[in-house]
């Protein structure tokens, strides 16, 4: 395969509410993003925008950003999910031999509307939005019946909220950075058994970008790529009733087959670093097993043995991860914005030492329905 | 011709009274056109530093240019209809609620100073008056809340 790699990234801050409307969020990520590339738009083919019409509040709201995203005169197009989606569709239009350069950007508001309803709204109308269903009260679900197969315990799920939200302290980038205690995670207001307050990742605004080229392409640049040794997704059932939701098998697919292609034999020794998608606490132990980093049920022996944390052998989420800042959309390429910053040894304060190869990881849908991993090295 | 009978009866799920609110920022720029608006019955552009067009109303980022637009230049309340329409079905705004009398005219003016259009209501439907190239005049509302809206609609000249 031609390589791809990534040769710019650029993100805003994530706060909790930002001022500047979308647009404007999308041009300061895509503005950073060239910067760092040490390139300009006319150095881009064409461009990819994530999005979602119910978190924008428009209908195709990929068109109200396209300005913003320097799409005049250009090829563009759209991804609605997660930015490590848009991100491997950016890199596809690359592989079809019509561009030498993509530029992808995501982002979010999740100021702007009301988030319970936007997420019950992702469920089915006709069988199971009634019940108030949202991304927390189905992660509830899904921390239940984890803890059921794996007898990882809500002690074991502040740890990861621990350890993340003292990282974050790291990234001047990150919402929540928090010295906390598992004992304050424990008894942060209940929010839908057995997730507290502290378990959950916050509502957040925000946009990221990030310049993708081939080996033609980057000679446009003054950096120089990241590439992308492997990456995959793959897609679990849609409704939560269909799924086995105390497993990951569309990770440990997409993960699979990333690692092939990379060359990755055992991921806990051939990584460096990861940076995975934990939206809830309970879901970075649930994919560490997803992705073969622990055996079943074994991610809370991982969290346990603290061979996850900053030093250890393998740190996961040195950025703080998503419950530090959670702009839908914008996190995978978050995680894989740390991951190119860690291969560059540009992670200032939280760079993991030596860090070659590094995993990025990103999720669609309630729980976990699909998952996108790259492995990217130097 | 007759109705033809159903075989089986097809069953639908009502969203009931579901509701998505939003609450839009403007941002910078927004803010001080909306300001202007409300508090001075003044109109704002912005011009862009490559190619000198003037935005009204007035965004952070020329997509011509891809440059950051951030110089303030004040437009007339007079124009010339860029486009126009007269329509004859009804519209809730969904914003407000408010249904417009039918018909109702609209178009796209481009303010005396503006390089681009603004869509607003007209105070007329007379397709003598409602054409490309008719000279308009805001007319402001009494009462101004910080929307486009603060203008009630243009007059036809
Ligand atoms: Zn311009």
């Amino acid at each position: 395969m031609e390589k791809v790699g990534i040769v710019g990234v650029g993100q805003t801050t994530y706060e909790r509410s930002k001022e500047a409307p979308v647009d404007e969020l999308v041009f300061e990520a895509a503005s950073k993003a060239l910067k760092d590339a040490g390139g300009d738009m006319g150095h881009i083919d064409n461009i990819i925008t994530v999005s979602n019409d119910f978190w924008d509040g428009r209908t195709i709201s990929s068109m109200a950003i396209q300005d913003a995203a320097g799409s005049w005169g250009k090829d563009i197009s759209t991804v609605e999910g997660d930015g490590t989606f848009g991100t491997f569709y950016g890199m596809m239009r690359i592989l079809s031999g019509s561009f030498d350069t993509t530029l992808v950007v995501s982002h979010m508001k999740g100021s702007e509307g009301i988030m319970n309803l936007i997420t019950n709204a992702m469920f089915d109308p006709i069988y199971q939005r009634s019940l108030g269903i949202d991304a927390t009260s189905s992660a509830a679900l899904q921390a239940r019946l984890y803890m059921k197969m794996s007898g990882a315990t809500e002690e074991d799920f502040a740890r990861v909220s621990v350890k993340n939200h003292k990282n974050a302290k790291n990234n001047p980038l990150a919402q929540l950075a928090m010295d906390i205690t598992v004992a304050d995670v424990l008894k942060s207001k209940k929010i839908a058994e057995p997730l507290k307050l502290l378990d959950c990742s916050p509502i957040s605004d925000g946009a990221a970008a990030v310049v993708l080229a081939n080996e033609k392409g980057a000679k446009r640049f003054k950096n120089s790529p990241v590439w992308v040794k492997g990456v995959a997704h793959c897609s679990d059932a849609y409704s939560l009733g269909y799924r086995d939701l105390s497993r990951a098998p569309a990770l440990a697919e997409a993960s699979g087959r990333a690692f092939k292609m990379a060359g990755i034999k055992n991921p806990l020794k051939d990584l460096d670093v990861a940076e995975v998608y934990d939206a809830y606490s309970y879901m970075e132990p649930m994919w560490y097993e997803g992705m073969g980093l622990a055996k079943e049920g074994g991610g809370k022996d991982l969290i346990r043995s603290g061979a996850t944390e900053m030093g250890g052998e393998l740190p996961v989420n040195p950025s703080g991860g998503v419950l530090s800042a959670h702009p839908v959309l914008v996190a995978g390429m978050a995680r894989l914005i740390e991951a190119v910053l860690q291969v560059r040894g540009e992670a200032e304060k939280r760079q993991v030492k030596g860090a070659k190869t590094a995993l990025a990881h990103g999720i669609n849908g309630p729980c976990g329905q699909a998952h996108c991993v790259f492995i990217v090295g130097s | 011709m007759t109705e033809q009978k159903q075989e089986k009866e097809l069953l639908a799920i009502s969203s009931g009274d579901a509701a998505q609110p939003f609450r839009w920022s403007v941002g910078k720029h927004g803010s001080k056109f909306l300001a202007e608006l409300r508090d001075n019955k003044k109109l704002f552009g912005v011009k862009c530093p490559k190619c000198g067009r003037v935005y009204v109303p007035p965004r952070m980022v020329c997509g011509r240019c891809w440059a950051q637009m951030d110089e303030f230049v004040p437009v007339k309340d007079t124009g010339e209809i860029v486009v126009c329409t007269i329509v004859q079905f009804s519209f809730v705004d969904p914003n407000t609620g408010i249904q417009r009398p039918v018909p109702y005219g609209y178009a796209f003016v481009k303010l005396d100073g503006a390089d681009t259009a603004i869509p607003h209501f007209l105070d007329s439907t007379d397709p003598d008056k409602v054409k490309v190239g008719a000279r308009v005049k805001a007319v402001f509302e009494e009462k101004r809340t910080g929307s486009l809206m603060d203008i009630k609609h243009f007059a036809v000249l």
